[in-house]
């Protein structure tokens, strides 16, 4: 088969295939420790996560981690990607030597479902049997003879969080030689005969190993890329038809029939209706009333983690980036050079850094609520309210990490298997106000308030309607959309709810790392490069008066000429060219409006602590004939618009990458853009008409 | 007999499945989650909206929505 020879000794590929939930990441991570590289296969975004380990006797091996799926029929990337994978039908990925097949030994029937796809595709397999920890406090009695006799391969009892079984896995892949499955399940005869002809037609074709699984896949419906098979399969499945059998649930019914003997044969289960804990659990965090009292706690509790506990981490890294750029620029001579390493790329980078924590908090708090198996309650509980603008519980998750930043969130979405409302989701998720927004919500609202004039509470709600605001345009264009462009059947809800389980750190930190670190490489090349241009825009050309103020210097650069080109643009909705230089800038990323305010009003900017300057002298700036620039009536507007611009070249390169063309980035930037500008407009002229 | 849907079952109560009519897609997706003709399963609540559903089949829980399960026809045991 395709193994790589490697100084004359076979590395071995090996597969890990399994259902969501049923410990493959744990087991991955045990046999490969940190040696994992994690990516993209090239085309689609379904995550390839490729390691090494050593086998039984020292030989390395290397480890793929086929995506998390119930089925190989197909429908999804992540299924099409596996079941490729599985009949050596990828390019940039050979068929597997050995696949291990990881199954939660607490489900059982529904895991061997998947195995029963597996046995079809005639590749070596070992049976890694998870959780027995947990079976055997369930009262679940397991005869892994009768089960290894009835599969014909090894069969590995294992604790993959405890590493239990992990010298015996390694065994069985590294024997001599692996098996396939003894026994696929086997089909009704009339689909048996109209198998065995297709199997005829494809053996033909040189796929003689894989062809039983490939002949069923036909049968089912699957598409092929010769005509001849596809008519050949036509014709078969008329012929099942008329003969009474339904060609798309018999073969299912047959594996099931497949599982549920071997689940007979192997397995006793005592007290099969006992209430777990986890059961008892779920009586109050799904209740009518108490579900949603826990449920708006922890959201309540991450989301003051993620603007309080951060707060302290975020000074540091702000300081020090501060600091840093103060000691290099103090080492260099005064120089365009050093403006740019300081002002461009230290500040730049900076900006991103300062985020890390918010990021390292939310994918921390996701990762334990995935872990306990929370999330899947979130969704459930959702559902109901998401379904009201055609989504599903399976898109809240994305937009509630929006909140932080839109990036995780529609990194997030891959787990949404329709792709319609996958898109749909990526689209409105930017509508949520992110923590980027915030120096600037905070900047507006002081403005508005001399201070000690109003309370606490008029400044939170202006906020809070803010947020709503993004809420109330992030579901109304879910809606539009549904029923427009990315008009579609509502798809099935099919959710899985995992008993919940004792989190375990390891697992949440690793995931953690790896979400975050994907944050950054991705967030930080961007932003990284925009900083430099945006700096040149804002220091090129130069003021020929060398006394010029950098007010002044602004003015002349290319961004101040942009800002003046744009005035007439921005006028209709009370902004003068300052304003307009700050909306320019911001679309790099919108925290910069702050630091471009602070530029043009000549005042050390100080971030965080909104310095009380920087408040005044914004306050005080005036259009030529002396009329308030910042009136209460455009800070609104400003504010509003925002809320609704999409202004993140991050989140533009991400919905690039996610949705692998610019079609729907541009669009999304036009859209939300436009739907700003609207907004404002209607704010301040609406705000004029009513004499404001 | 008056036919009886999945939606109609009450809570704790059991059933079995006789047949469907959703689209092939979403019906043959149910089927590989363990929701075949012929499986039993058993309604263990409704979501604090009252949608969706959650059942337990193959011992396991899943959940899918009110609108679907009125689509699948059962013979409550
Ligand atoms: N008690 C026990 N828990 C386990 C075992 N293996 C994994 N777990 C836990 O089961 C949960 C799911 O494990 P993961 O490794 O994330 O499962 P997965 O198959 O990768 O899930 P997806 O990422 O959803 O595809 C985690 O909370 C693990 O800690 C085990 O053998 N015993």
């Amino acid at each position: 088969m395709s193994a790589v020879i490697v100084a004359g000794v076979q590395v071995r590929r090996i597969a890990l295939a399994g259902n969501p939930n049923c410990g493959k990441t744990t087991l991955f991570n045990a046999l490969t420790g940190l040696r994992q590289k994690v990516g993209n296969y090239p085309g689609v975004t379904v995550e390839k996560k490729t390691g090494k380990f050593f086998g039984h006797h020292g030989e390395e091996m290397e480890l793929l981690d086929l995506p998390g799926t119930y089925s190989l029929q197909n429908r999804s990337p992540d299924e099409k990607i596996s079941c490729d994978i599985l009949l050596g039908q990828r390019a940039d990925t050979p068929r597997p030597d050995v696949i291990v097949a990881v199954l939660d030994s607490t489900n059982l029937e529904r895991n061997l479902y998947l195995v029963a796809q597996i046995a079809e595709m005639h590749v070596p397999l070992v049976v890694a049997l998870n959780m027995v920890d947990l079976a055997e406090s369930k009262g679940i009695h397991l005869d892994l003879a009768a089960m290894k006799d009835a599969l014909g391969v090894e069969v590995v009892p294992m604790v993959a969080t405890k590493r239990v079984g992990l010298i015996e896995l390694k065994q069985a892949i590294s024997r001599a030689k692996v098996t396939p499955a003894k026994q696929p399940a086997p089909m009704p005869p009339v689909i048996e005969a109209e198998m065995e002809i297709l199997r005829g037609l494809l053996c033909a074709r040189g796929r003689v190993e894989t062809a039983r699984a490939e002949a069923l896949l036909l049968i089912s419906g699957a598409e092929h890329a010769d005509p001849t098979l596809d008519k050949a399969a036509s014709e078969s499945r008329k012929r099942i038809r008329d003969a009474g059998l339904d060609p798309v649930h018999d073969p299912v019914e047959a594996r099931y029939a497949w599982a549920q003997a071997i689940v007979e044969k192997s397995m006793r289960h005592d007290d099969a209706h006992a209430l777990t804990w986890s059961d008892r659990l779920d009586v109050i965090l799904t209740h009518r009333a108490w579900g949603w009292v826990v449920f708006v706690a922890v959201l309540t509790l991450m989301f003051v983690s993620i603007f309080t506990v951060a707060q302290y981490p975020m000074d540091w890294i702000d300081a020090g980036v501060s600091a840093l750029g103060e000691k290099i620029g103090s080492m260099m001579a005064e120089s365009d050079f050093r403006s740019l390493v300081t002002d461009g790329v230290i500040s730049g980078v900076g900006s991103v850094l300062v985020f890390l924590p918010q990021i390292l908090i939310l994918f921390f708090f996701i990762g334990l609520l995935e872990d306990t198996g929370y999330m899947a309650r979130a969704a459930f509980i959702m559902d109901r309210l998401m379904s009201k603008v055609g989504l599903h519980g399976k898109s809240f998750i994305p937009l509630l990490s929006s909140f932080a930043c839109a990036i995780p969130g529609i990194m997030a979405t891959r787990t949404i298997e329709n792709y319609k409302d996958r898109l749909v989701t990526i689209f409105v998720a930017p509508f949520m106000s992110c923590s980027a927004r915030l120096p600037v919500y905070a900047l507006l609202i002081a403005v508005i308030f001399p201070p000690g004039q109003v309370s606490v509470w008029a400044k939170a709600g202006i906020m809070l309607a803010m947020y709503l605001l993004g809420i109330g345009a992030a579901f109304g264009s879910a809606w539009l959309f549904k029923k427009t462009l990315l008009k579609g059947e509502t798809p099935m809800l099919l959710l899985e709810l995992p008993p919940y389980r004792m989190p375990v750190l390891k697992t949440v930190l690793i995931n953690m790392w790896q979400r975050s670190r994907m944050f950054l490489r991705r967030a930080g090349t961007v932003i990284l490069a925009l900083s430099i241009v945006l700096w040149a825009l804002a220091s090129y050309p130069k003021n020929p008066n060398a006394d010029a103020t950098p007010s002044e210097a602004l003015g002349y650069s290319a961004a101040g000429r942009i800002g003046h080109a744009m005035e007439p643009l921005v006028k209709p909705l009370g902004y003068d060219w300052k304003i307009g230089i700050g909306l320019v800038s911001s679309f790099a990323a919108r925290e910069v409006f702050a630091g471009t305010m602070a530029i043009i009003h000549n005042v050390e900017y100080e971030k965080k602590k909104l310095s009380p300057k920087l408040i005044d002298s914004v306050r005080a700036d005036t259009w030529p004939d002396g009329r308030r620039v910042f009136t209460p009536l455009v800070c609104i507007g400003l504010m509003v618009f925002y809320v609704l611009a999409l202004q993140c070249m991050s989140t533009v390169a991400i919905v690039r990458r996610e949705t692998n063309s610019w079609r729907w980035p541009l669009f999304q930037i036009a859209y939300m853009t436009g739907m700003a500008y609207v907004a404002a407009f209607i704010v301040y002229q609406g705000g004029r008409l009513l004499g404001w | 007999m008056a036919e009886t849907r999945l939606s109609d079952i009450p809570i704790a109560k059991k059933g079995r499945v006789e047949k469907m009519t959703l689209a092939p897609d979403a019906s043959r997706r149910l089927g590989e989650m363990g929701l075949t003709r012929g499986a039993t399963f058993e309604v263990v609540r409704y979501a604090p909206m009252g949608d969706p559903i959650e059942i337990r089949v193959r011992g396991y829980n899943l959940s899918l929505r009110r609108v679907d399960a009125e689509n699948i026809f059962v013979e409550a045991l």
